[in-house]
């Protein structure tokens, strides 16, 4: 297959296309981290006494704390005193005006976000945060007549401090974990999403995470809160600049789900995954969990996973209204140097209440891929029912597929049922697509979305185009 | 007329195995071959090596396709070149629906031509109108390729993608092996509609019941990686009735 071989070298450089930097005056706090940094974050944002005591008590957990080292990933050690914690793009505002800083509109219009609401196609809501803060909210206003609020978290702080103050860390508290007590006491910002008792949110929102800033770390923090009978739909897509050296991204998002609502969670994650030796690219180390608190409330991950040089996420459903239901759909792809070690926790606590886990790895290149898993069913959540399906997909004899499942089931009225398969790419398919004319890369993307399918079909619409075109391209050449 | 296909002393080896040992064939616009020979003979190892196939190596021997030398082509610009296969056994691709799998072959032959791509409109038109060539109905669209499908539906499909490429030349690997007659009906109707002055086709078989419906105008004896015997339609008759130990005794006898 020395055609293949061709087309892996041409692969190796193809480039990141979202690899630009921005220029952009930036206000950048200098490198390192102790309570003074706390303390200058927590004033730069304008912040109550109350954040800036939680900030303070998460550092003071976090430096008791040891990095964690039991995922399948072989971490660069990270020096914690070299990143800067706080990086803020200077708008050029005109005052008179309020329009956003050309270059910002520049950047992410480039991403294919617009910024401004006339330019958006599809009428999905966008909060967009370069580096530490959030540049635009769209649609905040429309919003806002149902009720819904939509906006930067630091906004929120400001505008509905008892709301935010009455579910911070309720979800994550910041003695989750390592990355979880860091991003308590520095996180910058993240969005904002509260859904009233009874609203159907109409549109979409998504977050835009962009990091630009060199040397810094990114770490923001979302909140979705859905009441009573309500629902919403949000997205999460993540681009960042082309660097040597590995950037820290540790984010947590907390997600409370109440009586009969739901919510849709999708991230198209598409960090800088590194060059083709395995050179720089984002670490990825994020908490997400959601508590399906509410009876009968329904909690749904979907992610598609192609960035970053190390992931090490687990997106959870903690099931403790009776009958609630967590899903959690991932695709994730790695190649050349790409570490993941990614899965889910559904941990049920309440009656009836039921799981589905459909995880499907792509190795490529070199690359490492694990899918960790986790379903617990207490004693007293009675007539439970989990689904788990582990897929791993091969593209090469260097790349490695891992899976962790660990299940723990405390009553004898639950059903817990687990499926794994591991291939390797068919050469039989590839030579049948050839013949019929299709090309060997065009061959591996229609394969692999093929794959995939069952995970991209959860995705929203104009996302799951999108996602389907990152994993081919994302593929190209990755066969070997 | 020009020779569209014209194979000379074509060797070829899979993993170092020589199967085929100097095969000759020349196949002209608006004729039917038949290959026939008992198993082992080299007859699905032609079709892999003419549609280049990565699995087998050539070792010797020219052959030129629309007066191209095909051995110099991709396997994808073989099929953009008017070259089909209809495979013995076709492969399932779980997940990838027939619409995806035929748009993207139709439209890269139309890049390679130069042609625009067809719209979804245009393209969806045309699959419903094909897909009658072999009875097929209209879940097919949505269907994953050969996925489920039986052995008489996954032959069909095979037929079908042939309508939508328009081949110059097809060659149809053991098409009637595991069809009832109904469908061996179906399938050898689909590729008569299919026969007209400027199209060939190579059938490979190793019986006489598929060519009752494609009626060859030669029929090729392939034995040890030769053709051994060229002749009109009789000669396959003459094959049913007598087996194929008269020929093995002939080549073997005459080394």
């Amino acid at each position: 297959m020395t055609d293949d071989k061709h087309i892996i070298d041409q692969a190796a450089n193809e480039e990141y296309k979202y690899g630009f930097v921005t220029d952009v005056d930036t206000h950048i706090l200098p490198k390192g981290l102790n309570e003074g940094v706390i303390r200058e974050i927590s004033r730069l944002k304008g912040e109550p006494q109350w954040l800036l005591d939680f900030r303070l008590k998460a550092y003071a957990h976090w430096i008791t704390l040891e990095q964690p080292s039991w995922g399948h990933l072989t971490l660069p050690p990270i020096d914690y005193q070299s990143i800067s914690y706080y990086a803020a793009p200077r708008q050029k505002k005109d005052p008179a005006t309020h329009q956003i800083d050309p270059e910002l509109v520049k950047t992410f219009d480039k991403l294919g976000i617009p910024l401004e609401e006339r330019m958006a196609l599809s009428g999905m809501a966008v909060d967009a945060i370069m580096d530490s803060v959030s540049v635009r909210t769209t649609y905040s206003e429309r919003l806002a007549e149902l009720g819904v609020i939509f906006c930067s978290i630091s906004e929120a702080v400001r505008d509905y401090p008892d709301l935010v103050r009455r579910y911070l860390g309720s979800v994550v508290p910041y003695t989750d974990n390592y990355f979880a007590a860091l991003n308590s006491a520095v996180f910058s910002d993240g969005s904002f999403v509260y859904i009233p008792k009874g609203v159907r949110c109409p549109m979409e929102l998504s977050s835009y995470f962009r990091i630009n800033a060199a040397q810094t770390g990114q770490f923001e923090r979302t909140l979705i809160v859905a009441d009573d009978d309500s629902y919403v739909s949000y997205l999460e897509g993540c681009t960042a600049p082309m660097r040597d050296e590995n950037q820290l991204h540790a984010a947590i998002v907390e997600i409370l789900v109440e009586d009969r609502a739901e919510v849709k969670y999708s991230t198209v994650q598409n960090w800088y995954p590194g060059d083709k030796d395995g050179n720089g690219g984002i670490l990825n180390l994020v908490t997400k969990r959601g508590l399906c608190r509410g009876d009968y409330s329904k909690l749904s991950w979907t992610q598609v996973e192609t960035g970053s040089a190390v992931t090490w996420k687990y997106p959870s459903c903690v099931l403790a209204g009776e009958g609630s239901v967590g899903e959690f759909y991932s695709v994730a792809l790695t190649r050349n140097y790409q570490q993941a070690d990614t899965g889910t926790k559904m941990i049920h606590l309440g009656r009836n209440s039921s799981s589905t886990i459909v995880s499907k790895g792509i190795s490529a290149g070199h690359s490492q891929n694990s899918y960790r898993g986790l379903v617990k069913i207490a004693p007293k959540a009675v007539g439970c029912r989990n689904y788990t399906q582990c897929d791993s997909l091969l593209l090469s004899d260097t790349s490695g597929a891992h899976t962790f499942p660990v299940i723990e089931v405390d009553n004898d009225t639950s059903v817990v049922e687990h499926e794994a398969t591991t291939s390797k790419i068919n050469e039989e398919q590839i030579f049948y697509c050839n013949q019929r004319g299709i090309s060997t890369e065009d061959a591996v993307g229609l394969i692999v979305n093929g794959y995939a399918k069952e995970v991209m079909q959860k995705l929203p619409m104009e996302f799951a185009v999108e996602a389907q075109k990152l994993l081919s391209v994302s593929l190209e050449g990755s066969v070997g | 007329m020009d020779n569209l296909l014209e194979i000379k002393n074509l060797r070829a080896s899979i993993e170092d195995k020589e199967i085929l040992r100097g095969v000759n064939l020349t196949v002209r616009a608006g004729e039917v071959h038949a290959i026939m020979g008992p198993n082992g003979s080299g007859k699905s190892t032609l079709s892999a090596v003419l549609t280049g196939n990565p699995a087998y190596t050539v070792t010797g021997g020219e052959v030129t396709f629309s007066g191209k030398d095909l051995l110099a082509l991709s396997p994808e610009d073989r099929a953009h070149e008017g070259l089909f296969l209809s495979f013995q056994y076709p492969v399932e691709i779980p997940g990838v629906s027939m619409v995806n799998f035929m748009r993207a072959a139709v439209n890269a032959k139309r890049e390679y031509l130069g042609q625009e791509p067809l719209s979804a409109t245009e393209f969806l038109k045309l699959m419903r109108e094909r897909r009658t060539v072999v009875q097929l109905d209209n879940k097919l669209a949505g269907r994953a390729v050969n996925e489920g499908f039986s052995g008489g539906e996954k032959k069909r499909n095979e037929i079908f993608q042939m309508a939508m490429l328009e081949p110059r030349l097809s060659i149809l690997d053991e098409t009637d092996s595991g069809l009832d007659i109904d469908a061996l009906r179906i399938v050898a109707s689909g590729v008569n509609q299919l026969k007209s002055q400027d199209n060939a086709t190579i059938v490979i078989t190793h019986y006489q019941r598929l060519l009752d419906y494609i009626k060859p105008d030669f029929v090729h004896i392939l034995y040890k990686g030769r053709i051994v015997m060229s002749a009109g339609p009789e000669l396959a008759l003459e094959l049913e009735e007598k087996g194929y130990d008269w020929i093995k005794e002939k080549v073997d006898h005459e080394g």
